[in-house]
């Protein structure tokens, strides 16, 4: 995997952990340029790249992730920001399917909880943020949302997040059963379509979540 | 133009014409007063002369508003002493002083005033200095002849055409006037009379127009509002900026600082535990832990206050997108910015449009909102607008008027217009010089 974090600091932290988790870290870089190279390698399984970069400290972490992303459609990459913005977890969204993550830097806090994020996204699923899934479901107004119990918003949430049915019954700590039977009420409440796997799901999620109601 | 243009501006025409009187007593008492200068004892009937004028100026600004329909700027003299004591006014102050050392206690007031005698003629003096009196003297002058004579034209106009046409029958009649003539003075009867039909009301507003040209500030007056404004908006700016710092400081004590500290503190006890207690350690870092996160959220909140990331990111039209993404009401963003305004101007304008977005969602219960980004030829220009229940006012919530505050600083201007029942339209304007086209900042 490739890594892009401009704090020394943090970038030695995070290549220690994730080695620790039996990732091999085959680029740690800290600049943009030396991420775009980085990322024309063509074995890289997911890249980990911080959005606000030198040398322009904006936001080129993110734009040389979607453009490698134009390159090599599907290339799994997670985004890390000291502040998840809606804008930007859209223009991820926007740039192809799934394998995409963004989260915020202090999730890796809880170090096997952001190693499986990164797993996730490198096996092609969507990862969010909750601030993000936060901000998006706080957009929809009045709609359908407000038909679904507490129980079922927290799923829905969830489930927006990336997390796969054992993942959302372990968070909830119920039954993976009661939680397909709320992702199938869900499902009905919102007028989707059932998908198959996981990360079609949260594909459809978040397209529900992100039309303007 | 309705058809009573004309009486209306006779009506008014008529009373200029009364206040002829008072203000001709005005002007031959400061010609008077002008003439007398030179052996100093025009000072005094200037300075008393001249407050006449002042109030005169004002009820003539009045009519010429109610003619025009528009607001008349008007010259105001300075008051008095506020260039500090003249030279006059040092010497009554030196004759006091002295004064009363000699006779070693304060001056009654009646024997103050003997002293202070000179009073008046310093203040003639010092109006004699004050452009803006010399502008109100030349309005004089021209209120006492031409404009007098304007606007009696416009009160004789009627009269006279209706008396030449009754003379133009009476007269054949009972005088023996040729009938040649007589028709010469009903033309002129008819041609006055349809001048004042159609030309009245214009030849009222002429004399306005007049009045307006001449009391208006001149170009000092001007600038001295100028400085004021300028002033006030400094300190409103300096007052605003140690405000912002004030509660920075407070935010970062109170929040991320405090939190810091105890993070500290539970790390120390960690240590302490980590040999006897490895249960307990563990309790107190997944405390440590979340410590962090609230600490981090803090800074991000402390951070979106003081500089959105997404503002330096991607600009005021990003920036406001970005907004436009997190409300509950769809907001379309519509942007025709020709490149990045100014650091400073981009960051007031985005909290002002955030101010007003807060606002509409607070308040509005619209179903939509609009944001226009729009570059004038020299000015930055935004339209927030919404379909919601209107009645918006700046006076009374302290939001808006933060708002036009946080835009003055800039010579920005802040226009709400919000009828009850809607729609709201807020426009925000600030001067801004467009250069170049689209850089980032790198």
């Amino acid at each position: 995997m490739v890594l892009a974090e401009d704090l020394a600091l943090l970038r030695d932290g995070l290549v220690r952990l994730l080695t620790a988790h039996g990732c091999d870290v085959v680029a740690a870089v800290e600049d943009a340029p030396a991420l775009e190279a980085a990322l024309t390698d063509p074995t890289i399984d997911v890249a980990v790249v911080d959005v606000r970069l030198p040398p322009g400290f904006t936001d080129e972490g993110l734009r040389a992730a979607i453009a490698a992303r134009a390159r090599r459609p599907g290339l799994p990459v997670m985004v890390l920001s000291q502040y998840v913005e809606h804008l930007y977890a859209r223009e991820l969204l926007a740039s192809g399917e799934g394998a995409i993550g963004y989260l915020l830097k202090e999730r890796v806090a809880d170090p096997a909880e952001f190693v499986d994020a990164v797993r996730r996204v490198a096996a092609g699923g969507t990862v969010l943020d909750p601030e993000v899934v936060a901000a998006i479901m706080a957009r929809r107004r009045a709609s359908p949302l407000s038909r679904l119990t507490a129980r079922e918003r927290e799923t829905l949430g969830l489930m927006a997040e990336g997390r796969s049915n054992a993942a959302v019954a372990a968070a909830l700590v119920v039954s993976e059963k009661a939680v397909a039977k709320h992702i199938s009420s869900i499902f009905t409440k919102l007028d989707l379509p059932v998908g198959a796997d996981d990360h079609r799901r949260v594909r459809a999620v978040l397209a529900w979540l992100r039309e303007d109601g | 133009m309705t058809r009573r243009a004309p009486w209306a501006a006779t009506g008014r025409s008529l009373v200029l014409v009364v206040l002829w009187v008072p203000c001709a007593l005005l002007t031959v008492a400061a010609l008077v007063g002008l003439a007398l200068v030179v052996v100093g004892a025009g000072l005094p009937v200037v300075a008393a002369v001249l407050p006449g004028v002042e109030r005169m100026a004002r009820v003539h600004r009045r009519r010429a508003e109610a003619a025009l329909g528009r607001a008349v700027p008007l010259v105001a003299l300075r008051p008095p002493d506020a260039s500090g004591p003249g030279r006059l006014g040092q010497v009554e102050e030196d004759a006091r002083r002295m004064t009363e050392e000699a006779l070693g206690r304060p001056l009654g007031a009646g024997e103050a005033r003997a002293l202070t005698g000179a009073e008046p003629f310093r203040r003639g003096w010092q109006r004699l200095q004050d452009v803006d009196a010399w502008r109100l003297l030349g309005w004089l002058a021209f209120a006492a002849t031409g404009g007098a004579l304007l606007s009696a034209c416009v009160v004789l106009l009627a009269p006279a055409a209706v008396g030449a046409l009754v003379l133009a029958v009476v007269l054949p009649l009972a005088a023996g006037l040729p009938w040649g003539w007589a028709a010469v003075l009903a033309v002129a009867g008819l041609l006055g009379g349809w001048a004042w039909w159609r030309h009245g009301d214009a030849l009222g507003r002429l004399r306005a127009a007049a009045d307006a040209a001449l009391l208006a500030p001149g170009r000092q007056a001007r600038l001295e509002q100028r400085v004021q404004d300028l002033a006030a908006s400094r300190s409103q700016t300096v007052d605003h900026a140690a405000a912002e710092l004030r509660r920075i400081e407070r935010d970062l004590h109170d929040g991320a600082q405090a939190r810091l500290v105890s993070l500290g503190l539970t790390l120390g006890m960690v240590a302490e535990l980590v040999e006897s207690d490895p249960a307990a350690a563990r309790e107190l870092l997944d405390e440590a832990r979340s410590t962090t996160g609230a600490a981090l959220r803090d800074l991000r909140e402390l951070v979106q206050g003081i500089h959105p990331p997404v503002l330096a990111d991607r600009g005021l039209s990003g920036a406001v997108e970005a907004l436009a993404l997190d409300l509950a009401v769809p907001v379309a963003v519509g942007d025709r910015l020709p490149g990045r305004p100014p650091a400073p101007i981009e960051s007031a304008v985005y909290f002002a449009v955030a101010e007003s977005l807060a606002n509409v969602v607070k308040h509005a219960s619209a179903a939509r909102v609009w944001v226009r980004l729009d570059a004038g030829a020299s000015s930055l220009r935004v339209d927030v607008g919404d379909d919601g229940v209107g009645g918006a006012d700046p006076a009374r919530g302290s939001g808006l008027r933060g708002v036009g505050a946080r835009l003055s600083a800039f010579d920005g201007t802040m226009v709400v217009d919000s009828p009850p029942g809607g729609p709201t339209l807020i426009t925000l304007e600030v001067p801004c010089a467009w250069s170049s086209p689209k850089t980032s900042p790198s």
